[in-house]
């Protein structure tokens, strides 16, 4: 096997690494920054350059070495090298050639393009390790543009009303893809902490982002009458949004397409948007790699392998500790989508 | 059906009330009059007939969506909702329409007389001129369920914002045994009310609970009536025209299931309504709630019960003498007139007063309550003497003051995911007592605990199953929790030999080990005291 599962996270024998691993290893090739796949603890971290400021902001001091999309690294028996997966700037697929044979780590992926993500490239292999979030019929998204549209209206009905748009979303990745998606012409654009810290990297990156302004505990609130104010999703109900008054609550993500999620957040209002792969993208990005046997990592697994059998595939369920976009966003999945 | 949609859509991103009530009213104010009148009969529980069963729609939806059909039976639960998961499924519309509510009720009510293949055509091609939004709202006309967090007090306040009438004239004229076939919006609204319904109840007058506060706290006892609070079914007996009416609280018309209530006829003079209680009654007093709940959900009723569980209305309440609506006098004084009304009945008529408990200070009414499950009551009813009979549910004037339940420390032992609201998370629970070394299942619990609690116990529940029999999952004997319960009943269906009425989560009790749950024996004792 070119890739093993192990209690520690996915590892190639021929390369002595791990992907994404759960535990402290010797060296561990990285996805993306999100909390789940980049773990502190490591001896040694590779990644790709896009994704290395992120990671460095939020592990601190590592031992830190970066690839570019496309590069190949030798890595003992292994031929190892990075490519887009369009789930958040900077995030990677890892692919993995020993012997002839390759297996591909999908990582989080998004198959729809996005204005800051690097786009989804769809890499061919034997094996395709893949997440599945969202690998269920109902999921299918709207085009980036109604959701963007959707929010725009939203916050321009709030700013007319003198009330402030709240919204929700996690701080690396939806975060940003919201702003891209934000017409400044409505209104001022206020960060929590969490978000601006992230964005401050992702600017001194290259990325363009409407600007900001970070809340802090002097901000007054009424200073910025019909601002949109972009938080994690757990700081919604929490003292920090209460000056904030009075407010529309918004969240934006995969999970919002599904009312009961929706009712349960008690937001006012939820946005479809999402930095994973719709069940179309997932079968599209399955199908394009070419590969016989799937793995699924997280996600609705079960249901998925099962179907992926069906249609003739060798799929399988491997149980992972990756959590995908959180479904109840708790302090400790802040970052997981 | 696009306004509608949009309607509903609103009151469904909201959780504020006022907002509701806006956007109710602004539909009340803008919508045809066709579609108002069903949007009204919609909102209070008076759906069409479901004209295709639920399998089809499935069937159909799973093939249309070209999904297998268990794919989409396992997409359903984590959906949560019937209507949405067909709505979600199916791909994009390829048109678009522009037909009103009740245009899309009248078609489907034709596809009663029409064959099936003509059913599933006319359905497809339904589904296929909707957006999402559309087609959820469109399966809940199908399917029948309009529960949508909209309660009948909110939508009759936007009517009377829209339309300019008092709302307690509203909420009574939107009682009763009307449907969108039998009569229209100008009559229902807007006419002058003189040709009413014979059949048409007032809209009841709900108490609160107290629950933590004290008696005292409503001042002085002399500006207060106490009666029992009895466990039966909340009903009003009308006697119009030489006929007579049983509604039940949920508005239902149960005349039939009470047959005994027609002799009421023979001794109360037409024109009379009444607020009581229906009860089985033994000849001397209330039977237990049991022998009430036989009767429950029976159209009609086989010659035995009717012999086993005879059933009175306990009455507490004259809302109307001699035609006369009485809801604006004083209950003090309503209940004379009814205690001079009822005085002289004999022992055989099917009307009974439900008697007042003296009392002359909160102590006693106390020691009086306390003694409220030998008298077969849940606890007593507080009612202000001045206080008319309000429409609904409103704080100050009446109050229940109930008993506090029974409680059992029980062991969690399977867990179910809920849906709708509580997909995703387990909410669903079995419980067991101890019995040596077993355990042994008594009861469900669904509710009770917090959101935060539901999400603790369902990350615990992910890591820490044993094994899964389909949805159900049966896990790790480790966590207790109180079960507060209200009554208990021997049963043969369960392998405990008992069952329990309305059990809820009361709290998880983390301070105890499994070890320290009760047991059966306890269950069994509480059976014999409570039973």
């Amino acid at each position: 096997m070119v890739l093993q599962f192990k209690p520690q996270g996915i590892y190639c024998p021929a390369g002595d690494f791990f992907i994404d691993p759960w535990r402290p290893v010797d060296r561990a090739l990285i996805t993306h920054g999100h909390a789940d796949h980049a773990r502190p603890g490591h001896a040694r971290y590779l990644c790709t350059a896009a994704a290395a400021p992120v990671m460095r902001h939020r592990l601190g001091e590592i031992t830190l070495d970066t690839v570019d999309y496309g590069e190949t690294r030798q890595i003992g028996g292994a031929r190892v090298s990075f490519h887009p997966a369009g789930h958040v700037p900077g995030s990677a697929q890892v692919r993995v050639e020993v012997d002839g044979e390759v297996w591909v780590v999908s990582g989080d992926y998004k198959t729809e393009a996005d204005r800051l993500s690097e786009p989804f490239e769809p890499v061919p292999c034997h094996s395709f390790i893949t997440e599945c979030t969202f690998g269920l019929p109902v999921f299918t998204w709207t085009p980036e543009e109604d959701a963007a549209r959707q929010i725009n209206d939203w916050w321009a009905a709030n700013a007319a009303a003198g009330t402030f748009s709240l919204l929700g979303a996690y701080s690396l990745g939806k975060a940003q893809r919201v702003l891209s998606l934000l017409d400044p012409s409505i209104g001022p654009i206020l960060t929590h902490g969490a978000v601006e810290n992230t964005n401050v990297v992702l600017r001194d990156q290259g990325l363009a982002l409407p600007d900001t302004l970070h809340v802090t505990p002097d901000l007054k609130a009424k200073d910025h009458p019909g601002a949109l104010v972009l938080a994690p999703p757990s700081a919604l109900g929490s003292t920090w949004a209460r000056r904030f008054r009075p407010a529309s609550t918004g969240f934006a993500s995969g999970w919002m397409r599904l009312r009961g999620v929706r009712r349960r957040r008690a937001v006012d209002r939820g946005f479809v948007m999402s930095d994973h792969a719709d069940w179309p993208g997932l079968l599209s990005a399955i199908k394009a790699t070419g590969a016989e046997n799937i793995y699924a990592t997280h996600g609705y697994t079960d249901i998925f392998a099962r179907y992926l059998n069906e249609q003739g595939w060798n799929a399988r369920v491997v149980p992972t500790e990756f959590t995908g976009e959180s479904l109840d966003a708790s302090d400790d999945a802040e970052d997981a989508a | 059906m696009k306004r509608f949609t949009s309607l509903f859509t609103t009151l469904d991103q909201t959780t504020k009330t006022n907002t509701k009530v806006a956007a109710l009213a602004d539909y009340f104010a803008t919508a045809p009059d066709a579609d108002k009148l069903w949007t009204v009969a919609l909102f209070s529980g008076r759906r069409p007939r479901r004209a295709i069963t639920t399998t089809k729609l499935r069937e159909w939806a799973a093939e249309r969506a070209g999904i297998p059909l268990w794919l989409f039976e396992e997409s359903y639960p984590i959906v949560g909702d019937l209507s949405e998961t067909i709505a979600l499924v199916l791909p994009p519309p390829a048109r678009d329409h522009d037909d009103s509510l009740a245009t899309w009720i009248a078609r489907l009510r034709a596809l009663d007389v029409e064959t099936e293949e003509a059913r599933k055509a006319a359905i497809l091609d339904a589904w296929d001129q909707m957006q999402p939004h559309e087609r959820l709202v469109f399966n809940k006309l199908l399917t029948g369920g309009f529960r949508i967090g909209i309660s009948r007090k909110l939508m009759t306040r936007a009517l009377a914002q829209a339309t300019q009438r008092d709302e307690a004239e509203l909420a009574h004229r939107l009682m009763g045994d009307w449907t969108p076939d039998s009569t229209s919006w100008h009559a229902l609204i807007e006419a002058h009310d003189a040709t009413a319904d014979l059949s048409r109840p007032y809209p009841f007058c709900l108490a609160y609970g107290l629950d933590d506060e004290e008696p005292e706290s409503l001042g002085d006892p002399a500006d207060w009536l106490a009666e029992w609070k009895w466990d039966g079914i909340r009903g009003q007996l009308i006697l119009r025209g030489g006929e007579h009416f049983t509604w039940s609280r949920g508005e239902e018309l149960v005349t039939d299931r009470f047959p005994e209530l027609a002799r009421a006829r023979d001794y109360l003079p037409p024109g009379t309504v009444l607020d009581g209680e229906i009860l089985a009654w033994d000849g001397t007093g209330p039977m237990s709630f049991n022998a009430l709940q036989k009767r429950i959900g029976r159209k009609t009723v086989p010659k035995k019960l009717l012999k086993d569980a005879p059933v009175i209305l306990y009455a507490y309440d004259l809302l109307e003498q001699d035609g006369e609506d009485l809801r604006d006098t004083p209950f003090a004084q309503r209940r004379a007139r009814l205690e001079t009304l009822l005085q002289d009945l004999p022992p055989e008529a099917p009307v009974r007063q439900s008697p007042l408990i003296p009392f002359k200070s909160w102590d006693d009414l106390r020691e009086t309550r306390a003694t409220a499950r030998d008298a077969r009551a849940e606890g007593l009813m507080l009612k202000r003497k001045d206080s008319p009979y309000h429409s609904g549910r409103k704080k100050g004037d009446w109050w229940k003051w109930k008993l506090d339940p029974l409680t059992i420390d029980a062991v969690m032992i399977y867990a179910q995911q809920g849906s709708g609201r509580r997909a995703n998370l387990f909410t669903d629970f079995t419980f067991a007592v101890r019995d040596g070394n077993d355990l042994v299942p008594f009861t469900k619990a669904y509710s009770g605990l917090t959101d935060t609690e539901f999400r603790k116990i369902t990350a615990w529940v992910r890591k820490n199953t044993l094994q899964r029999f389909g949805p159900v999952r049966q896990v790790k004997a480790e966590h207790v929790f109180e079960i507060a319960f209200e009554g208990i009943m021997e049963s043969t269906r369960h392998k405990s030999g008992v069952s329990l009425r309305f059990p809820r989560m009361k709290r998880w009790r983390h301070d105890k080990p499994v070890q320290e749950a009760n047991t059966l024996e306890d269950l069994r004792d509480m059976l014999t005291h409570y039973g």
